[in-house]
């Protein structure tokens, strides 16, 4: 018999982990310490497990790959690139019989995610799909900026959070990926040729296991992230020229870009030489616009829309308060004390699991305008929120850790 | 199908000087596999995703049958990527996760019944055309995988490490699969992998790459029996050649206490700049364990003793040569293959000769085979 010698590595190692049964093939492991059952369609043994109050995805995966998808996937999170955390690779696995068993890759699991699989399922708006879509055309566009060719894109190596009334998208799967310098047009093409093709199968096999509606199109969908993905780069990379005398369009450039979401950290502007055409390209452009701006201002960490909807009710708060001459981020901290806080600590601890606190602000800020239109006056904050709790999130499932399958569904084998 | 050919291909990425593939010139014939090796970083992967349309092509060109592709789009090159994606879906028939793309694409359904028969027959799929992909094993979902390809009829194929994300016992079945797959569907195919026995065992020829710079292309056959340079000797074959620099004095190489005669023909290829020495290799097979003190043997002192039931080598010491070069792969030992059932033991001394013939030749200067 050989002892198995396990081997860690992570930039934190966590002793804890060591008592796993890494003894046992991942495909037996015990009920007891799973978390749920796996979701989504992968090529390897995947799953999840609670441990020490969070919980973990585990993959079985040759060695050579799970170090390199490790430290893809912290360069990644280096970058600030929306993506799963890598935990560490455990190497050095044997069965009690001196069986070699397969490394593994371990990835923190994305807190409030949810599978492409668990959103169809629920009965959610009609254009849930498109909404999906678009999250994927934003990450897509984003991986591209910084450089990272993903080689397998789909719905099912992307994870998906609530933002605001919108999606963000975050990679989970980057085996096949690679970081350059900048892209080729035919790595991005491929990239985006592939989406499509998997999307559409992804949802054609939704289809024939009953989950999708009679009426959705997979391929006007797949085609759909084409479009909106060729849009978005257009609008973020494209240049374009004009008189000098119509200067006013680079900053309507740089607006536009803001409005999408993102910051331009580099502009190149060329005149030609009698300085009467005007060339603008981006060069560098950050997402996170509105997220940055209200860390900035609060100190609040959350999503791109969700921080938009924020910036909106504060700038009512500024206008409602008259306090508009005063400086903006003293204003932002006496919002966060008198209204953000309170309406989050008015959701009772036991409710907080079923959504994010900025998607729970939103939420309520919605659930105010519809009962207030029904109501026909301005119904205060605490007033929402307490309707809010009882009406509506009461009813919701959790969405702390969504990992189970649909009701109905029989466990996919891989 | 179509033969592929890299007229001068040179990719250098933006900021570096040196290119990572230089002036590739390839030609591969139509029903070709062709196997790209080298090490890390020698230009084997660029060089793929050149054909692929993933990297841009910065001088030179690249063609499918007549058809310049150079700055064709990856989806309008007719060529299929093998493996890069291969989960299946588990509500679709065995066959509609092979014809999805086709069904995309809009070809008729009867077509697509009819391409997607035809492979499953080549794949031994048949009767599990109309069952989920649950019902099969691992090798049948690499075979439904593989079918997906199969059914567009892409020009070539391009499989960039295909097995690096299997496990051991996975790799070698899919190794004789995808080669005698391959022979049965006569496709143009590219081959990617860092591993030479994959090289080897899997292509009609190889190409052998490093920094860059195709080093020799040719059978596995030619390129075992007959090395262009020291870096294709060294890197073809398993357990690796044994290479070291030495004198030559009067028309023979002086290996150890061993004269090794040297051809005239050879020795008439060496110049100044080489003050005297040649770098002689020799497979670990080529040698023969003959009596201590048999003339033109040398004496080679064992360190540790491989056995691998039908066959065993011993890495070990040359006698008698102080300041020498010689390595073998990774070690900077001398291997040397013996009668698995005479086993000398560790530290003892062994006598060796290389057998007449056996011996390759390389200029100590540019490393360039002689003769």
């Amino acid at each position: 018999m050989t002892q198995q010698k396990l081997q860690i590595t992570a930039v934190a190692p966590d002793p804890a982990l060591l008592d796993l049964p890494w003894d046992v093939p991942l495909a037996e492991w015990p009920d007891e310490v799973l978390a749920a059952l796996p979701q989504g369609i992968s090529r390897h043994v995947v799953r999840f497990v609670n441990h020490g109050g969070r919980v973990i995805a585990i993959k079985e995966i040759g060695e050579t790959v799970a170090y390199r998808e490790y430290e893809l996937l912290r360069q990644l999170h280096r970058i600030e690139v929306p993506s799963v955390v890598p935990v560490g690779v455990i190497t050095g696995r044997r069965a009690p019989d001196g069986e070699r068993l397969e490394a593994v890759l371990v990835t923190e699991h994305l807190q409030f995610s949810l599978p492409y699989r668990a959103l169809f399922s629920q009965d959610l708006r009609p254009d849930t799909a498109t909404r999906l879509i678009d999250a994927l055309a934003v990450l897509l566009v984003r991986l591209h900026l910084v450089g990272f060719y993903w080689g397998d894109v789909s719905l099912s190596n992307t994870l998906f959070r609530r933002d605001a009334e919108t999606f963000a998208a975050y990679l989970v799967d980057a085996e096949t990926g690679d970081i350059h310098r900048t892209l080729t047009n035919g790595q991005r093409n491929y990239d985006v040729d592939l989406a499509r093709t998997n999307i559409i199968g992804e949802l054609m096999d939704l289809s024939a296991g009953e989950l999708l509606d009679e009426d959705v199109d997979e391929v006007a969908i797949g085609d759909a992230l084409v479009e909106r993905y060729n849009e978005l780069w257009d609008a973020l990379t494209g240049s374009e020229a004009f008189d000098s005398d119509d200067r006013w369009r680079v900053a309507a450039r740089i607006e536009r870009l803001n409005d999408l979401g993102f910051d331009v950290g580099e502009l190149e502007i060329t005149t030609d030489i009698d300085g009467t055409r005007v060339r603008i390209q981006p060069k560098v452009v950050d997402a996170g616009h509105h997220s940055r701006r209200l860390l900035r201002l609060t100190g609040l960490d959350v999503q791109e829309n969700q921080a938009r909807r924020m910036l909106n009710d504060l700038d009512s708060y500024r206008a409602a308060m008259d306090r508009q001459n005063d400086q903006e981020q003293i204003v932002a901290h006496a919002w966060v004390r008198q209204v953000f806080r309170p309406t989050i600590d008015a959701v009772p601890r036991e409710l907080r699991r079923k959504l994010e606190p900025a998607q729970l602000f939103h939420e309520i800020l919605d659930h105010r305008w519809f009962i207030s239109q029904q109501a026909q006056r301005d119904i205060p904050m605490p007033e929402a929120a307490a309707s809010y709790v009882e009406n509506v999130l009461r009813h919701r499932p959790d969405e702390d850790a969504v990992l189970g399958l649909a009701p109905g569904e029989a466990e996919p084998e891989y | 199908m179509a033969t592929v050919t890299f007229d001068h291909a040179t990719r250098v990425y933006p900021g570096t000087e040196r290119p990572a593939v230089d002036q590739l010139n390839l030609e591969i014939e139509d029903g070709e596999f062709l196997v790209l090796v080298g090490p890390s970083g020698c230009g084997k992967s660029t060089s793929l995703r050149m054909l692929a349309g993933l990297e841009d092509v910065n001088g030179g060109h690249i063609f499918i049958g007549d058809r310049d592709v150079t700055d064709v789009q990856p989806k309008d090159r007719d060529i299929a990527m093998v493996f890069q994606n291969y989960a299946l879906y588990p509500h679709m028939s065995v066959a509609d996760n092979m014809g999805f793309a086709l069904k995309i694409a809009g070809t008729p359904k009867a077509e697509i019944r009819q391409r997607v028969e035809e492979a499953a027959k080549i794949l031994d799929l048949t009767e599990y055309l109309d069952r989920k992909p649950k019902a099969l094993s691992g090798g049948q979902r690499q075979r439904v995988a593989m079918g997906r390809a199969i059914v567009r009829q892409p020009q070539v194929f391009l499989m960039d490490e295909p097995l690096s994300n299997l496990d051991a016992k996975l790799r070698v079945q899919t190794r004789t699969q995808i080669a005698s797959l391959q022979r049965r569907l006569g496709v143009t195919t590219v081959y990617v992998t860092h591993d030479q026995t994959e090289a080897l065992t899997m292509g009609d020829r190889i190409a052998v790459l490093n920094h860059g710079v195709l080093q020799q292309v040719g059978t596995p056959r030619e390129m075992y029996d007959r090395p262009n340079n020291v870096f294709v000797a060294g890197f073809i074959g398993s357990p690796a050649m044994n290479i070291g620099t030495f004198d030559v004095k009067e028309g023979v190489v002086k290996v150890g206490s061993a004269d090794v005669p040297l051809e005239r023909s050879i020795a008439s290829g060496m110049t100044d700049a080489d003050s005297g020495k040649v770098t002689l290799g020799f497979r670990p097979e080529a040698l023969d364990v003959v009596p201590v003190g048999t003339p033109g043997s040398f004496d080679v002192e064992v360190n540790l003793v491989e056995e691998l039931g039908s066959d065993a080598f011993v890495y070990g010491t040359l006698k008698g040569d102080t300041d020498l070069n010689l390595t073998a792969g990774e070690t900077n030992q001398l291997i040397v293959r013996i009668d698995p059932r005479s086993v000398p033991d560790k530290g003892d001394v062994i006598a060796v000769s290389i057998q007449a013939g056996h011996s390759h030749v390389f200029s100590a200067t540019t490393g360039e085979r002689l003769g």
